[in-house]
This record gives C-alpha cells, structure tokens and sequence, in this order.
C-alpha cells in the first residue's frame, strides 16, 4: 500500500498544517522533510482535507510545499528486552547513543532504535498446537534480574490465536523470528521478541483489576505511616519550588520496594537528571545487590527539549510500566513534573485556538489528567498473577498556591496527597510534607488507628501552638504545654527524616511498626511535670535520646541499648 | 536569488504580512532596512516580526527573504565590543559579518551532562562564603527595583575570575548602560567583556534577541574551551517584552497576560547553562526584578522552576536567609575544610542577631548574649555582606574567624573543637 502523502500549507510555531492527499488517522505519526532531515510529528486534528501536527521538534526552516509522509500508526513505543538502564527522551529517542552519534547537541531529525540490537537466551513456555492470545508470555530472557517475558503483540486481535512454530531454547538476534502464530482464519504472523504500541493506549491484556490493598514500601517514615501510598494507588507531591519536590522523588526512587522504577524527568532541569544518572549506577539496590540502575529506566525530556515530546513522554513512561507489568513486576512511575505536561498541553491547544478553561489550560485538562492515572492499578494477569503500576507525580503549582487547575484537577482523582509546605522547607524540616494538610485513602503498614490518634495528637499540638502565640507561654496551662511538646517531639523524631544519614535514610517497615509503638507510649503516657521549663527540657532530653536511636542500626546491639536508655528516661517522669 | 515583494498585505503591531513564497520558517528578512524574522506561514501569506518594529513601514515598503535564520557573528573581535539586539555595533566599532553563527540553537544532550565541581570566584564573601557560585550553574538574582542590582553585577563582571562575560543587557535604562560600559572601561575588564545592550528606548523585538544572542556567542566561547560568564539584566523585561508581543499577536494569555509558554521561554534560555567535558563552561546570572517584591508573581515563580537556587538582594546587600545555592555542597567541600562549618555557624548566629534585635526594637531587656549578638550581626553586616567588600574565599574565612573570636568565647558558637583549635585567632598575638 503506497504511504499516504501530503505537503505544508502553513506553520504556526510548533503546529504545521498540511494538505493530505488521501484518508488520514487522528493521532497518526507523520514525517515532515525539510532539505535532508525528516521531522517526526502526531496529527491532532483533521479539518477537511488540512491536517494539523504538531512537530516534535524546532520547526525552523519549513517552507509550504514541503514534503510531508503519513505513516498510519499512531505514535508509539517498541517495546521488548534491553530497555531496562537506559535513558530515553519522550519519544523513546536514546540519549547516550544520540550523544555518540551527534556530540553535545541534540541534532533534530535524528531517530534511532530504541532496542538494542543484541543476541539474547530465549527460552520458549509453549509448544506447537498452544492456544495463545495477545499478552501471553510464548517465552522468556533473561534480563538482568529479571525473566524478560517475550509475548504475543497487545495490538493483534484479541482471539485464539494458535502456536504454528517456535523455535528451541537458544540465542537469537532480538529481531529474528522465534514463533509463527495463525488464527482460526489461517492468517499467520511472525513474532520477533520487540513489538510496538501506541502510547496513548493503555495495555489490558489482563484478567480484572483489583483493589490496591497492599502497602507500597517507600522507607520514608513520614509516607509508610501517615500517608500511605498503595501497590496500584496513585499519588501526588505538589509543592513551591525549593520545597524538596526532587529530593523527595529520588528518595521515593532508591528506597522504594518494588521490581522496576521508571523515572519520567517531563519539563525540569536537565541537571536534576544528570544527578539520578551518575548517582544511580553507583547504589546498590539492598533488596537484590545489583545496582540500582539495573531495575531503573529514565525517560527524559527535560524543559529545554520540545514541548510537544514533552508531552508524549508521561505516556510513553507509563507504556513502558504497563509492559513490565504485563510480566507480573511491581512497577512504580515517577513523573516529574506533571504540570510541566500539562503546560505543553496549553500551548498546543493555545496553537489551535480552542477556547481556553481556566488559566488558559485547555477545558479537557482533567479528564486528561484522570486519564493518565487512571492508568495505575493492581491487576490479576490471566496466569493468575498479581502486578502492578504505580503513579506518583508531582506537580509545581504557580506561586505555590495549591488552588490552581492542575494542582486541583490532580487531586481529584489521585488517592494519597504529599503537599509539601515553604514553612516546613524554609524551617529544614524535610521531607517537607505537611502533615496536617496532606491526606491519604490506603491502609498503611501501621495500624491505623493509632495512627489517627497519633495525627489527633499533632492536632492538638498545632492548636496549642497557634493559642500560645497569642497568649503566650505564661497563659498556656502545662497540661496543653506538654500536648504542645508531645507534637513537636512527634514531628521532630518520626515525620522529619534525614536524608543524608546511612541509616535514617531509608527505614524498614518493621523498624517502623516498632519505633512508632514506642513513641506511640510516649505521647499517650501522662507525665507529672508542672514547670514549663522542666517539661521543655525533658522533651528536649527525649528528642534527643530518640534522634540517637533512629541513627543507631536496625536490632544490633547499640539499637537496644540506645531504646533502653529512651525507655528509663520516659518512665522516670511517668505519672 | 533574492526576491524583492512590494506588496505588504497587513501591519498590526511589529508584524507585517507579504504574500511569497518558499519561504522557510524562522528566514531572516529585510522589510525596509530593518531586519525581521518569519514567525508564521499560512499559504503564500507570510507573517514577519520586524526587530526594529513596525512603524513608519509602508504597505510599498520592500521585503527582500535573505534565505537563512538569524545569525551573529562568531570570533574573538567580538571582545571588548558592544552591539544591539539585533547585532548591530552601538560602538564605533566596524559590522562583523565574518563566521557567522546561528542563535538559538539546540539544547544539550542531558546524557553528555556533568556533574558541576568547580567553583567561581567572585570576591564577593556573600557569594564565595555563603552561596557559592559554581561553573555552568544557573542562577537568578531576585531583587526589588530600586536595588543596586547593575552595580553588583558590574562588580561581578569586574572580580569574578573568569575568561569572558556576556552581559546582555534588556530593557536597560540609557544611564545604566552608560555606567556597566565606563565601569568596566576603567576597571580593564572591557576587554574580556562582550555586550548584547537593548536601552528602554529600543525596539521591542530586540529586547527578546538580547538573550538568544548573548548565549549563541557565550555558547561557542565554552565549546571553544573558554570559561563564560553571562550577566542577565533584567530578565523581568524579557518577559514582559514576549508578553507584549504575545498579546499584540492575539494569543491567549494564561497568568496575568503573559503567554502560556513563558516557562519553556525561560527555560529555553536557562537551560544552556553548560560544562562541556573537556571544553570549557557557560554559566548564567540574570537579574529578575519582583514587581512589588512578590515572589510568586509569573516571572520569578517561573525563573524559581528553573534556576538552581537564587540570590535576594534586599536592603542593598545579597540577604543569607531566603538566598540559595543549589550547587554550593558539589563545590564547598573542597575548598577548605572549616568552609561548610564555618558557614552554617555564621549564619546561625546571624539568625539569632536578628531575633535579639527584634527584642530589643520592642524594648526587652538585654542580656550579655544579646549584647554579644548585636556587636556580632554588626560587624557581619558591615564586613561581610557589605557589597563594596572584594576578598578572597580564603581571607574572607579567616575574616569570618576574626569576627567571631571578636565577638563570642569559643563555645559559644558552636563550632567543632578541632576546627577552632586549628583557626580560632590568638587574641593574645
């Protein structure tokens, strides 16, 4: 079938309109030929027979008359083993090949596989005569930790399809076919290990979703116990610049308990990501002692890249998800940052004129935004296992005023909100979560309703805090004086956590469970102290007792002595 | 060859339309004498940004496609050398039109990214000491109008220890350009110094060029192995420069008229801030003024996104709360090993002068320490954070030592003992 043509009739910063000559797909991937570069581009509405695309890249040097090629596929990603460690931009572009082939600069123009081409040891799970249908696994290789499963293409029909050839356990090129399949009409397709899909179009190739009920581990205190983050759930982490919104995210990337972390760096600093990719390789992952990288894949598309990538590359970090989820992984998405998609969204739809919502984002802003994490979710595969994708994004609301759409848009659909707060960032309280104003709908790994009585507390505290402002200490009776010190000591030896400390940093569960029972006694135990500044002083003397048992390691020996000497302190001024 | 239209279709604003055609997007044109770019097709019609703006052009006015993008001329003539906008010389200076360069071009691969280490020395203790400026970093000075934010960057173009500064210059007051030309005249630094100047009586177009230009250049002096330095002032004219043209083109504005990629406009910009292994480095500070000393207006809530901390100037001097160096801990760890203590402790203490002030404003009684604080906060504010100060890294830490031993007993700062042992001063000697 000969490719579907067109050529320029107008450009429009970023937005180029072309006469096609023939039929044409919203949402096709098109190619615009400008002297001897070809520049990629999505069709994204159709008028009569004036094709809109907006061009990934630079649209300097396009002339009406131009030259433009449809290709009939929508944009997508290729998907198969060898993605896991390496750095794509949003279109699946790979950065450090691109750096080889064209220097310190991002060339335009230049697309090259994302897939490397490489030998791998498959090994077949079905034999000829096996029923299969799109999503099951026909083999397997080995990829780093993990057995790569190589399957039937999402994109065939979804039917019994039956096993005609498959080759035997050996190496094989990733492009070489390893099995031909037929359906009951008798068309026959060949299978290689890479096979596409289009972004936009979440994977379903699943048996039913289920609730998302377990706990996911991130080893921030702060998260696991009050504001819980579940395996399937989604999360967001808005907050002001300077608030610690990265920090926070890296953290979330090297201490999480899951298979595979996708990193989407969408819009922000590029040297924020450079950070992730020396920092990386050099950690290894405690759960398995391989390098973090090697259950890593960072897409990266960062501010000073074309806005329009930009706004492909969530998607294409969540396909990537939704894939390794297919092979029964855990898998945690990290979008960084999410209004900066969504800013990419209001330019194009500034470009074509639609009628602005509010702050002139498009009015489709939310059901978009719903959308994309409405991709998350547990599923059960139709082998029986259970996996996951997980969304976490943070977004930069403007002024750090949280009353803004994305922001808003954001939180109606999530299931757990970490607003960082300016106050606590400015006072070095990090991770700057607020713990008042935050929220969270799943169970964590503590028993909730201690945990209830325990924020209830920290309530209290910050109530007691807002009166003595006013009337001062001396007006303040001890009973509220030591409610005061209870939330303080609270924030300052569990919410708060350090960062830069080898074993604060990440905090199992079971430390966890077990620390906040001990402080749990503390802020529910009555205290016989009257004098303010003996009250201030012994909570002083706790804090500090309990910072140095946080710094000690996990049930050795100093760990005991350490919660022993916290303990007598307590007691000593029981009632 | 070059094809002259005579027939301009509309003028609306700075942009003019002629009906041509092959002609590519983003082409330099001549409508008239002033140079113009092609911001949008359409069919044959072709809509063009006049730099030096629309007025005074007739419909008859000739429009001659000169077939390539903006370019600006690349070498080292370029030194001591001052030029507008749109490049042409505002010194006496002959038109360089040799090894001409293309601005604005594209972004650097962030795999081929460093890691920033090296420090920039600017003999300014504010800086050096407390928020150490660091090769290929990107930071804003956010600051009130009003403040010396020009002499302080003039004073960094003079001091910092750098191969070539790039200052471009927007929105500048005629005398402000005066002053940044006959300072670093008579202080020598002219001729490492190339200006981009756009005054407040220029061209709008242009004032969106001064940027583009400033870094095209300053880019190809870093891959040329040079260490750069780009002086901005004053990015909030920037902006209101692309808000206006947004406007006047009818595009929908998003937070308080400014056009809805003003933060990708930014970070455009921003963004080329640089260390090229094994080449040299481009790094970035650009004065944002706060209209009404509001942080969270557009302009420098978008430049907070982006930057690698920032500069308050406030009250004439950098303030050490609210300033923020992202990069300081890559570098400060090398440079001497009281540097990181000494700074925390000193800026502890400034905390505590400026509560023990605020007692006393209100009239509390003030104890031994305060006392202590107040002469303390005073001798800081007047040694170290005085803009005038210009000492080395390393006097301005013994400086640092100096003060506090003048001030405090050794315990009272809360210093580690082996780092007082090894520099609190002999007050005996």
């Amino acid at each position: 079938m000969d490719k579907i043509k067109g050529y320029v009739t107008g450009v429009n910063g970023n937005m180029v309109s072309v006469k096609v000559e023939g039929s044409i797909t919203k949402n096709e991937v098109g190619f615009i030929y400008v002297g001897d570069t070809t520049l990629k581009g999505e069709v994204i509405r159709v008028n009569g027979d004036i094709a809109s695309m907006q061009i990934y890249e630079m649209t300097n040097g396009i002339k009406v008359g131009d030259v433009a090629e449809f290709t009939g596929e929508m944009m997508s990603v290729q998907l198969g083993p060898g993605l896991l460690t390496q750095v794509f931009d949003g279109l699946q572009n790979p950065l450090p090949d691109l750096a080889e082939k064209c220097g310190f600069f991002l060339q335009r123009g230049v697309y090259l596989d994302p897939i490397p081409n490489r030998d791998w040891d498959f090994t077949p799970c079905v034999k000829v005569g096996d029923k299969v249908r799109p999503g099951d696994a026909i083999g397997s290789v080995p990829e780093g930790l993990f057995e790569h499963k190589i399957m039937v293409p999402f994109g065939l029909r979804d039917k019994q399809w039956t096993v005609k050839k498959i080759v035997d356990a050996g190496k094989y090129n990733v492009r070489s076919t390893v099995a031909v399949i037929e359906d009951e009409k008798g068309n026959s397709k060949e299978l290689t290990m890479v096979f596409s899909w289009p972004i936009k179009k979440a994977i379903t190739c699943y048996d039913k979703r289920l609730r998302p009920d377990e706990p996911l581990v991130t080893k921030v205190r702060c998260i696991d116990t009050f504001l819980p983050v579940a395996k399937g759930g989604t999360f967001c982490t808005p907050g002001p610049f300077g608030a610690g919104k990265t920090v926070l995210q890296h953290m979330e990337a090297k201490n999480s308990e899951v298979d595979i972390v996708i990193v989407a760096a969408c819009g922000e600093r590029a040297g924020e990501v450079v950070e992730v990719l020396k920092e990386f390789p050099e950690l290894t992952d405690p759960r398995t002692g391989r390098s973090l990288m090697e259950r890593t894949v960072i897409i990266c598309n960062t501010s000073s890249m074309p806005v329009a990538a930009r706004e492909a590359s969530v998607y294409t970090a969540v396909t990537l998800a939704e894939y390794y989820r297919q092979m029964g992984l855990d898998v945690l998405l990290l979008a960084d940052s999410t209004s900066r998609w969504a800013q990419a969204m209001r330019e194009m739809s500034g470009r074509l004129e639609e009628i602005p919502g509010e702050e002139a984002f498009p009015a489709y802003l939310e059901s978009v935004i719903a959308a994309f994490y409405e991709r998350a979710g547990k599923v059960r595969l139709r082998n029986g296992k259970v996996a996951s994708v997980t969304i976490g994004g943070t977004v930069s609301p403007a002024g750090g005023n949280f009353e803004e759409p994305v922001t808003q848009a954001t939180l109606k659909v999530v299931g757990a909100f970490h607003g960082l707060s300016r106050e606590r960032s400015d006072a070095r309280k990090y991770p700057a979560i607020h713990p008042l104003e935050s929220w969270s709908k799943y169970t964590g790994i503590v028993d909730m309703d201690l945990v209830n009585k325990a924020r209830a507390i920290l309530f209290r505290s910050n109530e007691v805090n807002q009166m003595m402002k006013v009337v001062g200490e001396e007006g303040t009776s001890a009973q509220d004086y030591i409610i005061y010190q209870k939330g303080e000591l609270l924030d300052a030896v569990y919410l708060q956590q350090n960062s830069f400390d080898p074993i604060d940093q990440s905090v199992s569960p079971e430390r966890q469970k077990y620390t906040f029972e001990v402080l749990y006694s503390i802020l529910e135990a009555e205290f016989k102290i009257d004098d303010k500044k003996e009250i201030r002083a012994f909570f002083n003397q706790v804090r500090q007792e309990f910072l140095d048992w946080n710094n000690t390691e996990w049930d050795s020996e100093n760990f005991k002595l350490q919660e022993k000497k916290l303990k007598d302190l307590v007691e000593s001024k029981k009632v | 060859m070059e094809k002259v239209y005579t027939k301009i279709e509309s003028i609306v604003g700075n942009v003019v339309t002629v009906r041509a055609s092959g002609v590519k997007n983003g082409d330099l044109a001549l409508v008239g004498d002033s140079y113009a770019n092609v911001i949008k097709l359409d069919g044959d019609l072709v809509s063009l940004q006049v730099f030096a703006g629309a007025m005074g052009i007739n419909t008859r006015d000739h429009v001659k496609f000169l077939g390539r993008p903006m370019q600006v001329s690349y070498s080292e003539d370029l030194l001591g050398r001052v030029f507008t906008g749109s490049g042409v010389p505002r010194d006496n200076g002959p038109e360089l039109s040799e090894n001409m360069i293309e601005i604005g071009g594209p972004s650097v691969n962030p795999s081929k990214r460093i890691v920033p280490k090296n420090l920039i020395r600017t003999g300014i203790p504010m800086i050096d000491v407390f928020n150490t400026l660091v090769e290929s970093q990107k930071l804003p000075i956010f600051s009130v109008s009003g403040e010396p934010y020009n002499q302080l960057l003039a004073r960094i173009a003079m001091q910092a220890e750098v191969d070539i500064i790039v200052l471009g210059g927007m929105g500048l007051k005629y005398d402000d350009y005066l002053f940044f030309r006959d300072t670093l005249e008579k202080s020598g630094a002219m001729s490492r110094t190339i200006m981009f100047i756009h005054t407040a009586a220029d061209p709008i177009v242009e004032c969106t060029l001064v940027p583009d230009m400033s870094l095209a250049v300053a880019e190809r002096f870093a891959l040329d192995g040079r260490k750069v330095l780009v002086l901005l002032t004053d990015m909030t004219n920037f902006a209101d420069a692309q808000k206006e043209m947004a406007i006047t083109m009818e595009q929908v504005p998003s937070n308080r008229g400014y056009p809805g990629d003003l933060y990708s406009c930014l970070a455009s910009r921003y963004e080329k801030a640089v260390d090229f292994e094994g080449a040299g480095s481009l790094t970035i500070l650009a004065v944002t003024t706060m209209p009404g000393d509001d942080v969270t207006h557009p302009v420098p809530d978008n430049t907070g996104y982006i930057t690698e901390g920032q500069y308050y100037l406030k009250n004439g001097h950098i303030e050490p709360f609210g300033s923020l160096s992202r990069l300081k801990q890559n570098v400060n760890k090398n440079t001497r090993n009281d540097h990181r203590s000494l700074m925390d402790s000193m800026i502890k203490l400034y905390a505590a002068y400026k509560e023990a002030l605020e007692k006393k404003a209100m009239g509390f009684m003030m104890s031994d320490w305060d006392e202590k604080l107040l002469k303390y906060g005073n001798l800081f504010e007047t040694k170290l954070m005085d803009l005038s100060v210009n000492i080395a890294l390393e006097d301005a830490l013994d400086l640092g030592w100096d003060i506090l031993a003048d001030c405090f007993e050794p315990n009272e700062t809360g210093l580690r003992s082996d780092l007082i042992k090894e520099y609190w001063p002999n007050k005996e000697n």
